[in-house]
């Protein structure tokens, strides 16, 4: 649910990067969103439709590159990747794993004219 | 406009302007590299400042809808409200019937109403404590809207985000919304009077949390019947004691 005020925060900082730019239009926005980023790409796209409306990236494409959920164990030094949010290794058991990728919410470019 | 988070209350569009001559049409690629939360984590940033000079202790407490957040608040209130000084901030989506509740115990309260929206943000914080005398105060609470989904990821400023759980609820609930129990410093077992009526295993539950969250720290509570309340109470001072000695 909170997909809207994410994209929101997206478009606000969209315009301000495109503006500063004096873009005409945007073409693409590229999102990196991680697995484990507690947002969902479906219903981010879902809001970006509702959003986009009436600004500069009426037209654009939403790119969203979907970033795997990884971490590396504190007890056994195992590196593996994980679907689910958990400290637990999933090689030895341990509560030491921590996440080193899966909860990215960034924007990183924008194709702008 | 608003000096401390740049919104515009007025109204005007003050960064408006334009540009001569024709654009080069072809496309080009901007490099922004942007937190999506980066506003929210800046104003976020700004309130702990503000919390910080004032020597507040500040909560967000978050839970599932009826886990008993208000219940906690009043029985906090009536009982260590006159040795320590409160302020309660009440988020919800409509009305002001916690706010309500919460005022009779004479602590100043300011309800907050996100209309649509599913959580508390920095920005609606920042806004709320304006009200506040923050130097009058030793511990803020902030009663987020009932949701364990959405308020995890919105930074308010707080000092710890404190997430109940009653044991109506289901003991596997730190598994179902991990968001929210990762972003927790300290787990509320509420309703413990009512384990003889329920399937609700505590030890399985402190288990799931610590597979979520190694760190956290698990108190077991009954607003209704007052077990435990000592042990939030101690914690609350400790942690107010902690933050005026930094």
């Amino acid at each position: 649910m909170h997909e809207l005020s994410l994209t929101q925060n997206l478009m606000e900082i969209a315009a301000e990067h495109a503006r500063r730019a004096s873009a005409t239009a945007i073409r693409s926005i590229t999102l990196e969103v991680g697995a484990l980023s507690g947002a969902l790409p479906e219903a981010l796209e879902f809001a970006f439709d509702v959003c986009r409306t009436g600004t500069l990236a009426a037209q654009a494409t939403l790119i969203i590159r979907r970033v795997a959920g990884r971490g590396r164990c504190a007890a056994c030094a195992a590196d593996a990747e994980v679907t689910q949010l958990t400290a637990v290794c999933p090689a030895c058991g341990a509560l030491a794993f921590e996440l080193v990728a899966g909860r990215e919410l960034r924007l990183l470019e924008l194709e702008i004219d | 406009m608003c000096i401390s988070c740049g919104c515009t209350a007025s109204g005007a569009e003050s960064h408006q302007h334009h540009h001569d001559g024709a654009h080069d049409s072809t496309a080009r690629i901007l490099r922004v590299e942007t937190e999506l939360l980066a506003k929210n984590d800046r104003l976020a940033a700004g309130n702990r400042v503000l919390f910080g000079n004032a020597g507040l202790f500040v909560l967000n407490l978050v839970s599932s809808p009826g886990s008993g957040k208000t219940t906690l608040l009043e029985r906090t209130l009536a009982e260590i409200g006159s040795r320590l000084r409160f302020a309660v901030l009440e988020g919800d989506q409509q009305s002001s019937r916690d706010a309500d509740r919460i005022a009779a115990s004479g602590v100043p309260v300011r309800q907050i109403n996100t209309g649509a929206g599913c959580h508390l943000d920095a920005h609606m914080v920042g806004h709320g404590v304006a009200a506040f005398a923050l130097e009058q105060i030793d511990i803020l609470m902030i009663e987020n809207v009932g949701n364990l989904v959405c308020p995890a990821g919105f930074d308010l400023g707080e000092d710890h985000k404190v997430v109940l759980l009653s044991v109506t609820e289901g003991d596997d609930k730190p598994l179902k919304y991990p968001q929210m129990f990762r972003a927790a410093s300290l787990m509320l077992i509420n309703k413990t009077d009512l384990l003889p009526y329920v399937d609700f295993d505590l030890e399985r539950c402190r288990t799931f949390a610590r597979q979520i969250n190694p760190r956290i720290e698990i108190l077991e509570i009954s607003c209704r019947s007052g077990m435990g309340l000592q042990a939030w109470y101690t914690w609350l001072a400790a942690g107010l004691r902690k933050k005026q000695e930094a």
